[in-house]
């Protein structure tokens, strides 16, 4: 697979920083939006999606593009970062009453649950490479997905009580509390993800991300992808960065569904939502943003997920239309003229023209 | 001690005796050559001492810990580094990012302190930073650093491919044909630059080469493979005037 090159490092920081003020600036945007009413319902319910769907490309980026191993199963550790924190904050809700503290420790449970099982399912797969590697992880996610949909869980006061049959099985006191209710999945989880929180954990993934591909790790995991042979023989251990990079891109989409799950009243795993549908769009995401560039898949993320909603007046040419922009955008973003006509053509070197002129004038 | 001990290494793929009693015996210092036709196992005897390849027969003894048998990372935390025939950089990073990878396991902080910028990272990084500086300088590389390294030219590549093994700290240095594809001149500046990183790292040298300039001009004793056997082994004067070896290798 083909990788965006490296930026040296000085100019890799400034855009980083320019990343994040851009993020600041459309939350701010869209808090003033808000207090005036000047945004539509539609958009408002979108805020929150947008950022569980970024997080999702920005940690999926880190996978295929800094370690450069395709997985298809990004959806599937959304989904177990949804569900395990989901039920967190379903059993506390009445025990920890202050919001803030339950939903922080709902997030590093979502986080802790998908990095425990990407940890576990990176051992196994990551021994395959290519296309092998996406097959596997595709059959985890999807795994990960019907497991869901026949978990029962119920809570009383002898403790947890799991079953795989259905909800009487679970053979709960008077009282007891049934929380997974297999294909019926969570309802009831407190609505406790906030456009702010959403934004703050979009900033934190990026900077994450960021500081670890600027660190001793993240240079073994890039050298990994760019020289296997190499990379071993300057000695460094290739499984254990493998797992690492798998590992972290994993907990960081369990906080995605974290998001995703406190956003929502019913969570229920679905082929739409954490099906491999998902795990492809989110690729999707990452391949049209840029493998490798973090500041693309934000902007990939957010266009294409506004422009289905914005395209329901054009009812069954909705899709079509979306497929187009994606061939257009894929063109606009890889082909070689494409990129030296962006070159020529870009604002920062008409401001710099600009620059020069009034310099001369003056 | 010898730095390097090498007892009846050898290795079959399937029918074929690709490497059969490689017998070498590298004292600290020292720079060896090792040269042989095209397809008599000099890359396959470096695959061997660097743990690509488990050997079937033989031992091997690095500074006078038993080696043999163990992997590629174990090697090279042992002490062997090496280069590739065929350049091996890590593309799309920059040059200082493939020295510095070179420096992983010299310098050491969690991957924790460095997602969260403790000061172990600012601390190991400056010192990473400082190292590689000076190991680029001695290939005079230091004004490229930042450049992506499969922008750099040819040679560089070739020299930056060394420096980055020098950074693993290495006892015994592999030079897989350092000098494929380079002009006349490019050969003299690597043949000068071989002499000082010997004396600047004090490092043991084996080399593979074609180029019999290079070989003759600063190997102090060279070992010619021909068909996975020793064809000869000794002082470059020997060892060059030897009818087998230029029957079977210099052309008569």
């Amino acid at each position: 697979m083909k990788m965006k090159p490296a930026k040296q490092v000085s100019n890799s920081t400034r855009s980083n920083l320019i990343t994040i003020g851009a993020i600041i600036i459309v939350y701010i945007i869209c808090q003033i939006m808000i207090a005036n009413g000047s945004i539509s319902n539609l958009m408002k319910g979108l805020l929150i999606p947008l950022c569980y769907y970024s997080i999702m490309a920005v940690s999926l980026n880190l996978t295929v593009g800094i370690l450069g191993e395709l997985s298809l199963g990004h959806a599937g550790f959304m989904c177990i970062g949804a569900f395990a924190s989901a039920f967190f904050s379903k059993v506390t809700v009445d025990t920890i009453p202050n919001v803030f503290i339950r939903f922080t420790l709902a997030i590093l449970i979502g986080a802790l649950a998908a990095a425990l099982l990407g940890s576990l399912i990176g051992t196994v797969v990551l021994r395959l490479r290519g296309d092998y590697l996406a097959i596997v992880t595709l059959a985890f996610n999807e795994i990960i997905k019907n497991v869901m949909n026949v978990l029962y869980i119920g809570v009383d006061s002898e403790g947890v009580h799991f079953s795989i049959k259905d909800a009487a099985s679970l053979n709960l006191e008077e009282g007891g509390q049934t929380i997974v209710n297999g294909p019926r999945g969570i309802t009831g989880t407190p609505k406790d993800a906030t456009f702010g929180i959403a934004i703050l954990l979009l900033i934190l993934t990026f900077i994450i991300i960021i500081n670890l591909v600027n660190s001793r790790s993240g240079r073994a995991i890039m050298a990994i992808r760019d020289n296997r042979i190499a990379a071993e023989s300057m000695g460094i251990d290739i499984t254990k960065f493998k797992i690492l990079a798998f590992t972290i891109s994993a907990s960081l989409a369990g906080v995605a569904g974290v998001l995703y799950s406190h956003n929502i009243s019913t969570l229920i795993a679905t082929q739409k939502n954490f099906g491999y549908n998902m795990s492809i769009m989110i690729l999707v995401f990452v391949v049209l943003g840029g493998i490798g560039n973090l500041r693309g898949s934000i902007i990939a993320a957010v266009v294409l997920t506004l422009l289905p909603e914005y395209l329901r007046f054009m009812q069954d040419y909705r899709m079509i239309i979306y497929a187009i922009v994606l061939i257009v955008m894929m063109i606009f973003n890889w082909n070689p003229k494409c990129i030296a006509w962006r070159k020529n053509h870009s604002i920062k070197g008409y401001l710099a023209m600009l620059f020069n002129k009034q310099k001369k004038e003056a | 001690m010898a730095m390097l001990s090498v007892k009846n290494l050898g290795i079959s793929f399937g029918g074929l005796r690709a490497v059969d009693s490689f017998s070498i015996t590298i004292e600290k210092g020292e720079l060896y050559g090792l040269i042989g036709p095209n397809g008599a196992g000099k890359t396959t005897t470096f695959n061997l001492l660097t743990g690509v390849y488990k050997p079937d027969t033989g031992k091997m003894f690095l500074d006078g810990v038993d080696i043999t048998g163990k992997n590629t990372i174990e090697i090279n935390k042992a002490g062997i580094a090496r280069t590739f025939q065929n350049i091996r950089l890590f593309k799309n990073m920059s040059v200082l990012d493939n020295v510095k990878i070179g420096l992983h396991n010299n310098y050491s902080y969690s991957t924790a302190a460095g997602i969260l910028r403790l000061p172990s990272f600012f601390k190991s990084e400056r010192q990473m930073n400082e190292r590689a500086h000076d190991i680029l300088s001695v290939f005079n590389l230091d004004q490229d650093a930042n450049l992506l390294s499969a922008n750099l030219p040819y040679g560089k590549q070739r020299k930056l491919e060394i420096a980055r093994a020098l950074a693993t700290n290495p006892k015994l240095l592999l030079l897989d044909e350092p000098a494929a594809g380079m002009n006349p001149s490019e050969t003299e500046e690597l043949m000068e630059t071989i002499t000082l990183i010997r004396k600047k790292y004090d490092v043991t040298i084996l080399l593979i080469e074609h180029d019999m300039k290079l070989v003759s001009g600063i190997c102090e004793k060279i070992y010619v493979l021909n068909f996975g056997t020793e064809l000869a082994n000794g002082l470059p004067q020997d060892v060059l005037n030897n009818p087998e070896v230029i029957k079977a290798y210099l052309g008569e």
